[in-house]
């Protein structure tokens, strides 16, 4: 702190030398660098506490004045490329509003999609959950007992590991003939994407667990499923999380994939009839659904994250 | 068999060799110790003299290559809830609380709720962290995790304290604090404490035996009584005498040039 105010100060002492030579050089110098940085605190303890609280409100203010500043440029801009080239392709802001609205309430287009939102949302949420739950449920177990059991670890990882690259769409023929066309595909689909995400960092947080994380557990008389449940299961926790947030972001991207398989509802089908219809306000309104359920539900994982590692600062979202 | 085969603690001819990539290190050898119910010892040596490996093989952590350790003649198969070690970096559970930790132990016997909240509440108070009960070790300095720590073996009702190099990582100041109340503990306690250090002063002012040990392979070199009375002046010069001369030990077989004198 001294050190800083003294830099800063350092720099408008250079002016008040020629004005006046005066034997004060300690007390001008000071004033100087509060005019030129507010920010700066003046010398002294008593002015610190509230002057941190305003610096933390400045910089609370700024965050939200950039967060929402930066999406609403980019809206205006958008609403200057469409008029200044005058496409028929892409709607401007104002006509996807109209078309958000009338997807919500209805009473502005009055067709087949008019407030049918909760619907299509429903349906798109029942499968990412659906699917999402089932990587969890299936990937957490697998990926603690291969991260900890050597056996377990020698006869699945090479399979895994063969299975793992290949693209998600690229099982969408298969996962037609086998769950046919329809929600049960498009679950499958999401359920592939998610659960790897999570089998890795399950994998790797039990991994990382510090060895003597065990042996104190082994010396205290713990040992066997309780070892799992006491120590393997709350130390691989925050990588856990990782993983589920990870999977969360593909559950959502994978659902648009499986609702393409010929399902009626879905966020995803009605991106595709938007397609189909060259209705482009229906698609980036479909989109922006998406984008609003799966911010409000990595918010939920989030605090989920918070309160149970609140053990672990560093580990805060 | 005969007149050994009471011994508390004995380890007994034990080997230790390590396979690392092609080389095969040899880290104990022949090491042969018996040490007495309640005693405090320590055991000092040079980094990579085996005292550490020692210690980990008492505890149950690490299989001898032959050999044996015995507590009352039934060998150590693997970790037990009689001996408890302190390890230098805590290794408290982190996702636990002060309080949690402490009753790890008492909890694995399935004892009931209220007598290991009991248990955890009477070393939390031997330990002086009461009013720290509900942090987590994130939230507390490296002398009150080392108390955790040793509130935990205890409370699990250990009575070996395996300590490896526990107060190394801590400031001066706290360094003696905790010398103190170990001192305190033990003898309110009536534990038997193994204590590895590399810090003669320490050693000195534990001990009841210390035992120097020394590398390439680790054996033991001398077994040190200090017959100083508690508490120990460190200026004193009894204790100097008995310091400089583990530093003899200690550096009588360091092959350098430039010996320095002991302090």
């Amino acid at each position: 702190m001294t050190r800083a105010s003294a830099a800063v100060a350092a720099i408008p002492a250079e002016e008040p030398v020629d004005a006046a030579p005066a034997p004060q050089p300690s007390a001008a110098p000071a004033a100087a660098a509060v005019v030129a940085v507010p920010a700066a605190p003046p010398r002294g303890t008593a002015a610190r506490p509230g002057d941190a609280r305003r610096r933390a409100m400045f910089e609370r203010m700024q965050g939200i004045v950039l967060g929402i500043g930066f999406p609403i440029a980019l809206v205006i801009l958008w609403h200057q490329l469409v008029v200044m080239s005058g496409t028929k392709l892409v709607p401007t802001p104002y006509q996807v509003g109209l078309m958000m609205y009338d997807f919500v309430f209805g009473g502005i287009h009055d067709d087949a999609f008019s407030g049918t939102i909760l619907t299509h949302l429903l349906m798109s949420m029942q499968r990412v959950y659906g699917g999402f739950a089932l990587a969890a449920l299936l990937g957490i177990p697998l990926g603690l007992l291969i991260g900890k059991v050597k056996v377990v670890r020698q006869l699945l990882d090479p399979t895994l590991s063969l299975l793992r690259p290949i693209p998600v769409t690229a099982w969408l023929p298969l996962s037609m003939i086998f769950f046919g066309l329809g929600p049960r595909s498009a679950i499958f689909l999401v359920f592939l994407g998610a659960f790897y995400p999570i089998l890795l960092n399950t994998i790797f947080g039990v991994r990382s667990v510090d060895p003597k994380l065990f042996e104190a557990a082994a010396m205290l008389g713990c040992d066997g499923s309780r070892m799992f449940r006491q120590v393997v299961l709350p130390a691989a926790t925050p990588s856990i999380f990782n993983g589920l947030r990870l999977a969360h972001g593909f559950a959502w991207i994978l659902i648009v994939v499986g609702e393409m398989t010929g399902v009626p509802t879905g966020l995803g089908s009605v991106i595709m009839d938007g397609r189909t219809l060259s209705r482009t306000d229906l698609v980036i309104t479909g989109m922006i659904v998406i984008g609003v359920a799966g911010f409000l539900t990595d918010r939920m994982i989030v605090a989920i994250n918070n309160r149970l590692l609140r053990w672990s600062p560093q580990h805060h979202g | 068999m005969d007149s050994r085969r009471r011994d508390f603690l004995a380890i007994r001819d034990v080997n230790k060799t390590f396979q690392i990539g092609d080389e095969r290190v040899e880290a104990l050898h022949h090491v042969n110790l018996v040490i007495n119910k309640g005693e405090l010892v320590c055991l000092i040596g040079a980094s990579g003299c085996g005292k550490s490996t020692l210690l980990r093989i008492i505890a149950g952590f690490e299989q001898p290559s032959t050999g044996h350790v015995d507590i009352y003649d039934h060998p150590v198969s693997g970790p037990g809830s009689d001996r408890g070690m302190v390890f230098q970096d805590y290794a408290l559970f982190p996702w636990l609380t002060v309080r949690e930790n402490i009753a790890f132990g008492p909890k694995q016997k399935g004892l009931p709720a209220a007598k290991v909240r009991e248990i955890a509440g009477e070393y939390l108070n031997m330990v002086g962290l009461t009013p720290f009960a509900d942090r987590f070790p994130s939230q507390l300095s490296g002398g009150m995790k080392q108390r955790v720590a040793i509130a935990r073996v205890l409370a699990n009702e250990a009575n070996i304290l395996l300590m490896d190099e526990p107060f190394g990582a801590l400031d001066a100041l706290t360094r003696e604090q905790l010398q103190d109340e170990l001192l305190q503990i033990w003898a309110r306690t009536g534990v038997t404490v193994i204590f590895v250090t590399h810090s003669v002063e320490e050693a000195t002012l534990l001990a009841d035996r210390v035992v120097v040990m020394s590398a390439g392979p680790g054996r033991i070199d001398a077994d040190i009584k200090v017959d100083l009375e508690r508490p120990r002046d460190v200026s004193s010069a009894a204790f100097n005498e008995i310091r400089r001369g583990l530093t003899q030990h200690l550096t009588s077989h360091v092959k350098r040039p430039t010996l320095k004198a002991a302090a």
